[in-house]
């Protein structure tokens, strides 16, 4: 083996062949992969089945608290598990930049064996590909998954009526804070790791317990809790109203966010989750949530009420205002 | 700790308490106030300021937004600079979708323009010495907070030898602005809240001039709620005493004489001269150009260019947003023909602009 990731790794050659069978295979090493066949084999499944797929792209890869291979297991874990399904089954697409050093695939690799084993997920089948140099950032990687629905629980955004709760599992912005920082050209120093989690753990044992008391969940990555309320906001044609004094927000977090003028609204998360739920139940679903490690510092932070679709927030000084989509990337403000 | 100091600015009894105060201290009419910055702008629409106070007290948005104030022959002349003479282009972010004359450096980007997005002038002179075969401009846009480091960015090339660095200056300062707009009879301004971190670098005593010679009471106010509303507070106590002087709420950063080392830096790098903004026009003595002492270094001097300022002839009010006379939803553009995805005027570009935090945080 190579030290370095070859044009010819990915040539479909002999090369390809023991990087699959060599490094890849060693990670992933369960009965579904193992013959690898041009298909992973699931055998029958029972119950309602949910999909889906999402790329990662992460500059850096490897940050505090997680790196891109933890981060595309966690994603695709959680986006159904927030549509209240378990994940079964996940692909792993890999496009690696010639030169990459072979040592951070296999951390990568590792990170996703190691997440995949968390979320009781099988790595079934995938696809290994090399692009030039300078044609890609070291390493992205895909994934799709094929989950389970729970019983009985589906999204029902129609459901959410006024006095219902927004729960949200714990602080806002640490994933991208802590990305941020790792990039290393704010020269900000913070002790700020990532979030990056499966939720299956946390949210599925709840929904049998609590049924149609939770109404939607959603877990709030790119744009943040302020994008996430905004689309649920929009499907369930409801009205939340937040409360500034209860948002959820680490002091590591928040310094960084007050040097550069970000809004930990709209900061990606990669281990939280947002969840609309009846005003009766609300305190014992938080108390459930809190038991949890990914949902210690599950709070509400707001409340549905009467009037149009919309996002507005309670100020600390006692104002109302509209928390609206964000137009591009937040940028340092100049003065 | 640092944000338990912070904290204590945003604390809601107190907020309360001071909106009471405010309330009760205000007469029939509302008082015209001017917020003079844009990152009070902000705070106030993000605070949810304007409706508590609705009835007692207007705040009218000042032209203290940098990029709002950007003529649109600047973008011109940085887009022509780019083009023509494949110069890299370094900026602060949100100079990029400022339109200009027919374009903006966002949209020539997506045509093959070299514009690199900096977090700090010293970014662009590193960029500049890490290529020394290309010709590196430094958009130095912004008020006397960006004047010493665009100034010490300035300093560091000449003393680092970094020859293909310059700067396209478009800089300019808060008090003559603040004199215009004081003299003008349709803004009809009865109190200024003047800006924090501008008075970090200038020191309160920079508007006694405003306050002596109009009349109009001046309070250097810090930029959390509290701030805000103490800053309010002490502009209707001066109105209702019937004096007008100069003030500092922000006492804890802002000193009176300010900041003397960031004062001989930007009297050492530029020397003021007159400048034109965006909506307002022509302003005397209110810009600052570089020194010809470093004339090396200034880009409209290094690459015969000039930015010319040619009076704006649209439908767009930005200028009687930035002078106060009208608000944003006054302009028969606001959130139709002008939204912070399609910007038309350059008061909805920059999130410091008045009408886009008007868009943003308004619309209840």
């Amino acid at each position: 083996m190579h030290d370095k990731i070859l044009l010819s790794h990915g040539e479909g050659g002999k090369r390809t062949r023991d990087l699959v069978s060599k490094v890849i295979a060693r990670y992933f090493d369960n009965p579904v992969l193992a013959p690898l066949f041009d298909s992973g084999l699931l055998g029958r499944v029972e119950g309602e089945i949910a999909f889906t797929t999402d790329g990662y792209v992460v500059t850096p890869p490897f940050f505090p608290g997680g790196d891109i291979g933890r981060l595309a297991v966690c994603g695709t874990v959680n986006d159904l598990a927030v549509c209240g399904a378990k994940a079964v089954a996940i692909s792993c697409g890999l496009i690696l930049e010639e030169g990459l050093p072979l040592e951070s695939l296999e951390r990568a690799l590792s990170a996703m064996r190691d997440a995949a084993i968390e979320s009781g997920v099988t790595v079934a089948c995938g696809d290994t590909k090399v692009v030039e140099r300078g044609k890609g950032d070291g390493i992205f990687i895909t994934t799709a998954g094929v989950g389970v629905s729970v019983d009985g629980w589906r999204p029902a955004p129609s459901a959410i009526r006024p006095g219902d709760r927004i729960l949200l599992t714990g602080t806002m912005g640490d994933h991208q804070v802590a990305v941020l920082i790792a990039r290393r050209n704010l020269a900000i120093e913070a002790p700020v790791r990532s979030d990056v989690a499966p939720l299956s753990g946390l949210l599925l044992p709840l929904l049998p317990r609590f049924a149609d008391k939770i109404r939607f969940m959603r877990d709030p990555t790119r744009g943040g809790v302020g994008v996430t309320l905004n689309e649920m906001s929009s499907a369930a044609n409801a009205r939340f109203v937040l409360d500034e004094a209860r948002l959820p927000v680490r002091d590591s977090v928040r310094g960084v966010c007050e040097i550069l003028g970000f809004d930990p609204l709209y900061l990606a998360n990669e281990g939280k989750a947002v969840l609309i739920v009846a005003g009766d139940a609300a305190d014992e679903i938080v108390a459930a949530l809190r038991e949890h490690p990914y949902g210690r510092e599950s709070t509400i932070i707001g409340e549905v009420e009467e009037g149009a679709a919309g996002v507005r927030m309670r100020t600390l000084a006692g104002g109302m205002r509209a928390v609206d989509y964000p137009v591009g990337d937040q940028l340092p403000r100049i003065c | 700790m640092l944000l338990k100091y912070i904290d204590d600015f945003r604390d809601p009894a107190a907020a309360k308490a001071l909106v009471d105060r405010i309330r009760r201290a205000a007469g029939d009419a509302p008082v015209r106030l001017m917020e003079v910055c844009g990152t009070h702008t902000v705070a106030i629409a993000r605070g949810g300021i304007r409706p508590l106070l609705s009835g007692a007290v207007t705040m009218l948005s000042g032209p203290g937004c940098p990029v709002c104030v950007t003529p649109d022959g600047y973008i011109d002349a940085a887009i022509a600079l780019g083009k023509d003479r494949g110069i890299l282009l370094a900026s602060f972010g949100d100079m990029l979708r400022v339109p200009g004359k027919s374009s903006s450096l966002e949209r020539e980007k997506g045509a093959g323009l070299e514009v690199r997005v900096v977090y700090s002038p010293l970014d662009a002179v590193t960029l500049a010495a890490a290529a020394p075969d290309r010709e590196v401009v430094f958009l130095g846009v912004g008020f006397e907070t960006t004047a010493p480091a665009i100034g010490g960015a300035i300093r560091t090339a000449a003393g680092r030898g970094v020859k293909n660095f310059s700067v396209l200056a478009s800089l300019r300062t808060i008090p003559e602005a603040m004199g215009v707009l004081a003299a003008d009879p349709e803004v009809r301004i009865e109190g200024f809240l003047c800006p924090a971190h501008v008075s970090v670098v200038i020191g309160a005593d920079a508007y006694r001039p405003v306050a002596e010679r109009y009349g109009i009471p001046c309070v250097v106010a810090g930029f959390e709620p509290l701030d805000i509303l103490l800053g309010i507070s002490m502009l209707l106590r001066q109105k209702k005493e019937g004096v007008a002087r100069v003030e500092n709420e922000y006492s804890r950063v802002a000193r009176p004489s300010g900041n003397r080392k960031a004062q001989d830096l930007i009297r050492d790098v530029f020397v003021p001269c007159d400048t034109g903004w965006r909506g307002i026009g022509v302003i005397p003595s209110s810009g600052l150009r570089i020194a010809d002492r470093y004339a090396a270094f200034d880009a409209e001097k290094k690459f015969g260019y000039s930015v010319v300022y040619a009076p704006e002839g649209s439908a767009c009010r930005c200028g009687d947003v930035l002078k106060g006379k009208i608000l944003p939803v006054d302009c028969p553009l606001f959130g139709k023909a002008c939204v912070p995805e399609e910007p038309y005027g350059p008061c909805m570009v920059s999130g410091e602009g008045t009408c886009a935090a008007y868009y943003k945080y308004g619309g209840l």
